[in-house]
């Protein structure tokens, strides 16, 4: 099963290495990371997301706390919670096209941020599927680029990641 | 407040976390620290002849007096000579707090002359790794290095100071730090109590239980409240490789170590359990044999400072985090209170099993008529002239599997081997750190000609020093246990297994000004092992010569369960 993670580390130079080393040191698979320093610039957040057993995710999880840095984590997945990822886009916005383009930005609720005369870049967020989605209804032929920030979540309601 | 480089910084911190011996060896980046060391003598330093040498040195310090080994190695080479002593004590959780010298702060990542990055090298074999930024962490940093390297799981750190962060003429404020807080690292201190209770009425309800004590609870220094426990409830224990020593061998509830080398009785019993109780084990691969077959009537309740140590390859009914020791002693606090005990009627039928088991094998060994040794009588002698009471030290191979067998061990911290990542090159080193430390102990490297060649550079410290210890390298002319394998799996097809060309011991050991003996017959062994141990203050190297083609057994089969075993070369279960 697909899981979210978010871990509360030291922003220390070399933890995030650390995180990284450790899923490929043993042999954990990652599909998507983001970090950044929180409102508390003594402290990063790291979100990953990753599948496996239930066996697997609880020894992601184990040896994520083990490490020095990692102050506190949450697996997401483990409750009600929102995911979102950004995605910055260039599409060929040409001729009889351009309209058709603008208009499936409009339905998936996306900005262009971006335009020149033959190309439009469009920043949309959502969760995975929906990113998919939109890559779908444009039609690979007309993306140029994509860059996708990976996972961010947070939990719904009262709880917070914090220490 | 005291002003002082980032060099004096470093020798006071160690002075002030009451280090008595570093080992290391010297090098452009840690001169500074050099110098510092030079004018004071409370810290004393060991010069080995190789970095490796002085991370097992720290590290068997560690092993037997249970405080941190600290080592001091130079940037590049020096520190990447390390990673294999480093790597061997993570893999056993021994602590260890190792200081690397780097290159100045400005020249890192420019490929400066030995520059090597050591904290991303060792990344993945220490428990954490620091690097100095500034000078004034000095104090702090290595106060942290000593807490994490000692607490929780215990492991190696790894400190890497630039050159510039110990420029004598560079004077900070020192003070050291008396206690640490980390908001990241809170280690378990107690276990769960609810799990615990739990833990205590399955071990009473239990027909079969057998205990499966481990490293945890020799490093964590339980083993008394684990034998308490054990003698209380009348339960049979099987002490892993790294808990040899951990419940006397002479204790008729003790079964031996369980495993691929494991003894007949312990791993029948443990594939018969209704209930392990695994008190600081990890359950790895070369116990368990395949997991999915592991030990199929029994349920396990596993205690374990590192909560990723739990279920991590058995799935644990009962997982209770915490030191082994608070953990045992609660349990032997609630039995104190409760004072329902196994059935007794279950307990007797169950080690009146265990007793035919016993007799089924018992680490019978066949010897040779003709005066060829069996390394197993090696081991057997050893353990007499030193009535049990050495500190072993051990290399990696067959004459280690032997050690663990026939040398039975009564005390714990008294077995000193490289399980976790089976270190050739470990034993010598090792039986020197010990020795330096406890001088009036014997102390005992029993080695393989192949691993012993691996540190033998080693006999030049063992001079300067003074470490008389007693090496007894169990010569079968061969890297044996490859041998073993390829004569199980390849048709003894003995690729490069065989050694050509050995020195001669004798000339070798007494190049350096030590003592040597050869033995190659049964009739010299007890006169050569009584000579070698009467010289207190000599090295002496018993060259001991036995019979190659002898295999360890029992022998687990691959891939099968606990019970699948050979007992000889045609004898399978
Ligand atoms: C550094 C290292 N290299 C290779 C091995 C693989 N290995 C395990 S046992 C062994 C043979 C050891 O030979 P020796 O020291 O003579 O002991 P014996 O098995 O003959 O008793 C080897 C090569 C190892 N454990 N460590
Ligand atoms: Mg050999």
């Amino acid at each position: 099963m697909r899981h979210i993670i978010a871990v509360l580390m030291e922003n220390e130079a070399g933890a995030l290495s650390r995180v990284v080393g450790l899923f490929s040191q043993r042999n954990f698979n990652i599909e998507t990371l983001n970090v950044a320093p929180t409102e508390d610039p003594t402290l990063s957040r790291l979100t990953v997301t990753t599948t496996g057993s239930d066996r697997v995710i609880e020894q992601i999880t184990k040896q994520l706390n083990k490490l020095i840095e990692v102050v506190k984590l949450v697996d997401l997945t483990d409750g009600d919670h929102i995911e979102r990822e950004m995605m910055l886009i260039k599409l060929k916005a040409a001729g009889q096209h351009r309209d058709e383009i603008k208009r499936t930005v409009d339905i998936f609720r996306g900005q262009i941020v971006d335009v020149t005369s033959s190309v439009y870049t469009v920043q949309l967020a959502g969760d995975q599927g929906k990113l998919d989605a939109f890559i779908n209804a444009i039609g690979e032929t007309y993306v140029l680029e994509t860059v996708r920030t990976g996972v961010s979540g947070i939990a719904r309601g009262e709880k917070v990641l914090s220490i | 407040m005291e002003m002082l480089s980032g060099a004096e910084m470093v020798i006071r911190s160690l002075q002030d976390e009451g280090v008595e011996y570093i080992y290391g060896y010297p090098g452009g980046s840690v001169l500074h620290i050099y110098d510092a060391l030079f004018q004071q003598d409370k810290v004393k330093h060991v010069l080995v002849r190789h970095e490796q040498a002085a991370t097992h040195m720290a590290d068997a310090y560690a092993r037997a007096s249970g405080k941190p080994g600290v080592v001091l190695v130079t940037s590049g080479p020096g520190a990447t000579n390390a990673v294999t002593g480093i790597a061997t004590a993570y893999m056993d959780s021994i602590p260890m707090v190792v200081i690397s010298g780097q290159v100045m702060s400005h020249l890192i990542g420019e490929d400066a002359f030995q520059e090597t990055d050591i904290l991303g090298v060792s990344r993945p074999v220490v428990k954490h790794n620091f690097a100095i930024k500034n000078p004034k962490d000095i104090a702090e940093t290595i106060k942290k290095a000593f807490y994490v390297a000692s607490s929780g799981r215990p492991g190696p750190v790894v400190v890497d100071i630039p050159k510039d962060m110990t420029t004598p003429t560079d004077k900070f404020e020192y003070s050291y730090p008396e206690q640490i807080e980390m908001r990241s690292y809170n280690p378990a201190t107690r276990g769960h109590s609810g799990q615990i209770k739990k833990a205590v009425d399955m071990l009473v309800a239990a027909k079969r239980p057998v205990i499966l004590l481990g490293g945890g609870t020799v490093g964590g220094r339980a083993c008394d409240e684990a034998a308490a426990l054990a003698r209380e409830l009348n339960t049979p224990v099987s002490t892993t490789l790294m808990g040899l020593g951990g419940f006397p061998a002479s204790d008729r509830q003790w079964l031996g170590m369980p495993g691929m080398h494991g003894s007949y009785e312990a791993n029948m019993a443990l594939h018969h359990a209704d209930l392990i109780l695994s008190l600081g084990a990890r359950f790895d691969d070369r116990v368990t044999n395949s997991t999915e077959k592991f030990c199929p009537t029994a349920r396990v309740i596993h205690v374990d400072i590192d909560p990723s140590s739990i279920s991590k390859t058995i799935a644990a009914d009962v997982p209770i985090v915490g030191p082994t020791k608070s953990v045992v002693t609660e349990m032997l606090g609630l039995l104190g209170k409760n004072k329902a005990r196994p059935d007794a009627d279950a307990l007797a039928s169950w080690w009146n099993q265990i007793d035919q088991w016993r007799e089924r094998h018992g680490g019978h060994y066949e010897t040779n008529d003709n005066g060829l040794l069996k390394p197993q009588q090696v081991i057997e002698a050893v353990h007499k002239v030193t009535n049990g009471e050495a500190y072993v030290c051990s290399d990696v191979g067959q004459h280690q599997m032997f050690a663990a067998q026939y040398y039975k061990f009564d005390k714990p911290n008294r077995w000193i081997n490289s399980g976790g990542l089976g270190t050739m090159g470990f034993g010598f080193p090792a039986a020197m750190g010990v020795k330096l430390h406890y001088p009036d102990a014997e102390v005992v490297c029993v080695t393989g000609e192949g691993s012993f060649q691996m540190n033998l550079q080693e006999f030049s410290t063992c001079s300067q020093y003074g470490l008389p210890v007693k090496i007894i390298c169990i010569n079968n002319g061969s890297l044996g246990m490859v041998r073993q394998w390829q004569d199980m799996n390849y048709e003894s097809r003995h690729s490069q297994s065989y050694m050509q060309s050995l020195p001669d011991f004798e000339k070798l050991a007494e190049a350096y000004g030590h003592e040597a003996i050869t033995v190659t017959h049964e009739s010299e062994l007890m006169p050569a092992l009584e000579k070698a141990f009467a010289m207190k203050d000599k090295l002496v190297f018993l060259d001991i010569h036995v019979d190659a083609a002898e295999h360890v057994y029992p022998m687990q089969v691959p891939k099968a369960s606990m019970r699948d075993m050979w007992l000889n070369k045609t004898e399978r279960t």
